[in-house]
């Protein structure tokens, strides 16, 4: 019993293990380093193929689930956390802000995630938020002398403890009403249609987890989040802790309350819309391309919720490919901005990036396929993430939904346009620094990805984001 | 059964009286001691309810912890709270909008609840044995089933520690720090000199 129970959480034991080592570690050695970043990658990666290999099943009284979708998702958050520390290696090394725990807590907020995604009932979850959000608020304040840093660590820990108050108090009314927090019990409670008290909690539960995702009206933390958190963190940020609150969305609603269908839908349906407008239309306005990125995101997690409430298999098939195409795209943008660097100073602004293409043509085509891959013009990979979702929406009889969305997008489209603009035909101020070689490397090999790289994967994808979401069954 | 009820009313009563002082009393001193009164009731409706231990986790760790914290927070920081005040008028309505919202929402579903129970197929909480204690009970599910939450748990807390000291330890470089091994390895030879001093010079050094 007890050791068919630990064999389900390997990837979490390695990662618990290794942060706990690598931290005594670092303690002793009292700096981090180049080997040390090597370790913590090699940790995750270890974890991410324990995942795949280890055994699948429901453990601990229903507080673990392990299935296809679960694995899905931790390979792709323990992948992009690996990511992230390799561009945070250099870029922080260069400001001589290198400490040894930010490894640790980029393992620690994995670890976390990792918990969400295979929550199976309402402690767990909490306790997953609870471990990833608290390593976030720490990597958002991590140079501690910026003020603008410290600012973003500030602000996201004051509105993160307000939202996990909005959390758990969901969470304590539907175990008060539906009298357990497993979901499959919950799901008992609900199967024809929740009662009052049940939904009063579901829609508090989806408040808290829409402001980990940053949906609106809950999204209000995020440009200021991103424009002061490092770069390669908030690359971080954007990619691995979404896809993991989108996947333990997809679960609560899902699994926990798949008997009441017809009410959250409408208040998911209701939170993607007004993301996908106030992303869209609150970004014309930006002029820091951090700034202009967490607008951005903001839409595209209003995307992956209306896959999501499109319901069923399709929808969370939709929103997995979304969430994991947009990852890639996210990533390779921040990690171009992590590269980018003039006369000493981070490039963060559009007028910044003026004549990049004369000055850096590999880069600026990268950023260049992120943002229309972002817009979501064919060929690249944006294109099939969002014709999935949409193909799932209408499926769904949402076709209105699916249009306004369409629409949304389209207005979206002026900023990334703008953008390639400025790097195309303006004329730059001034000479650009070398990159550092890996995130060179990581930027390019997205952009690849986005096209044409993606392509062939979806080949591979497709069948395995289907299986992902069967699990729900 | 009559004291029961008694008992239950007159700490409820003073619960949500206390509740009500802490949010209203301009000295922040006293909203801790109202907090305090407040825990201490609440504890007493727990024992009512059958769970001692939890009773007892709250006057020691919130009360007993917590609360002096607070207490020491609010004493030791030179905070304005006339200052903190200030915008108390500008968003007083639409504080009071989603107050009442939020109002009228759980009166209706506290009606409905009344009227119609919470839910008919929900399962229902088991009651502790009457042989075994709180503790007990806890303990028998603490470390079997629910042992991945409380190591996960404990992992929250070591990010709360690391991250308290990746933010605010700073190593000063002309610091004096008190080395034991340097000091039991003084000798006489190491740790003095003799001077032979002329009359009417002093010493230099």
């Amino acid at each position: 019993m007890t050791h068919a129970n630990l064999s389900l959480v390997g990837p979490e034991i390695i990662l618990a293990g290794s942060a706990l080592i690598l931290l005594v570690v670092g303690a002793f050695r009292g700096k981090g380093g180049v080997v040390f970043n090597g370790l913590s990658v090699l940790a995750l990666l270890a974890a991410a193929v324990a995942a795949v290999v280890g055994p699948q099943g429901r453990g601990f009284a229903g507080g673990v689930i392990v299935d296809d979708l679960s694995t899905f998702a931790k390979v792709a958050i323990y992948l992009a956390s690996a990511v992230s520390l390799v561009l945070a290696d250099r870029w922080l090394a260069r400001r001589g802000d290198s400490k040894f725990e930010l490894p640790v807590l980029v393992i620690l907020a994995a670890l976390g995630m990792g918990v969400m995604v295979s929550a199976g009932d309402l402690i767990s979850l909490y306790i997953g938020v609870e471990l990833h959000s608290l390593a976030l608020y720490v990597l958002a304040a991590f140079r501690r002398d910026d003020a603008k840093s410290s600012e973003a660590g500030l602000k996201y820990f004051v509105l993160g403890a307000l939202s996990s108050g909005l959390l758990l108090y969901g969470a304590s009314l539907i175990y008060g009403f539906a009298g357990s927090t497993q979901f499959d019990v919950i799901a008992g409670a609900v199967n024809d249609g929740a009662g009052q008290g049940i939904l009063f909690g579901l829609v508090f539960l989806i408040c808290g987890l829409a402001f980990k995702v940053s949906a609106a009206p809950f999204h209000m933390w995020t440009p200021d989040v991103y424009e002061g958190a490092p770069t390669p963190m908030v690359g971080f940020f954007a990619a691995a802790p979404k896809l993991a609150a989108m996947v333990l969305l997809a679960r609560v609603l899902q699994e926990g309350f798949g008997g009441a269908v017809a009410q959250w839908q409408q208040v998911v349906l209701a939170i993607a819309l007004l993301s996908v407008f106030v992303g869209a239309f609150a970004g014309l306005a930006q002029k820091n391309l951090k700034r202009l990125w967490a607008y951005s995101s903001i839409a595209n997690i209003g995307y992956a919720l209306v896959g999501l409430a499109a319901g069923g298999e399709a929808g969370v098939q939709a929103m997995l490919m979304f969430m994991v195409l947009y990852m890639v795209d996210v990533t390779g943008f921040f990690a171009c901005l992590t590269a980018l660097q003039r006369d000493g100073r981070s490039m963060e602004t559009i007028d910044d990036m003026a004549g990049l293409f004369k000055e850096k043509p590999g880069l600026a085509l990268a950023m260049t396929a992120f943002s229309l891959s972002a817009l979501g013009l064919p060929p690249l990979s944006g294109f099939f993430a969002k014709f999935y979702v949409f193909k799932a929406a209408i499926d769904a009889g949402l076709a209105w939904a699916a249009i306004l969305a369409l629409v949304g997008s389209v207005v979206a489209a002026f900023y990334y346009l703008r953008l390639i603009k400025v790097m195309w035909f303006d004329a730059a101020p001034g000479a650009v620094e070398a990159p550092a070689f890996s995130a060179r490397t990581i930027a390019i090999g997205a952009a690849l990805f986005s096209f044409p790289v993606g392509l062939v994967a979806l080949v591979w994808l497709d069948p395995v984001s289907r299986a992902a979401a069967a699990a729900f069954g | 059964m009559a004291l029961q009820a008694i008992a239950f009313y007159l700490m409820a009563t003073v619960t949500i009286l206390a509740g009500l002082a802490v949010v209203f009393a301009r000295n922040p001193v006293h909203s801790v001691l109202f907090l305090i009164t407040a825990f201490f009731s609440a504890a007493g409706l727990f024992v009512l309810m059958g769970a001692e231990f939890i009773a007892m986790l709250l006057i020691v760790v919130y009360v007993g912890a917590v609360a002096v914290l607070f207490l020491f927070v609010v004493m030791m920081l030179d905070v304005d709270f006339s200052q903190l005040r200030e915008g108390f008028a500008r968003y007083l309505p639409i504080g009071l909008l989603v107050a009442g919202v939020l109002t009228i929402e759980m009166v209706i579903i506290a009606i409905n609840v009344a009227l119609h129970g919470a839910a008919s197929k929900n399962a229902t909480p088991q009651a502790s044995l009457p042989d075994v204690s709180n503790a007990e009970t806890i303990g028998r599910v603490l470390y079997t089933d629910y042992v991945y939450i409380f190591q996960a748990a404990g992992l929250v807390l070591l990010v709360a520690m690391i991250g308290a000291i990746v933010l605010t330890l700073r190593h000063k470089a002309g610091i004096k720090r008190q080395s034991i091994p340097a000091q039991n390895a003084r000798t006489p030879k190491t740790g003095m000199t003799i001077v032979d001093i002329k009359p009417g010079e002093g010493i230099s050094e």
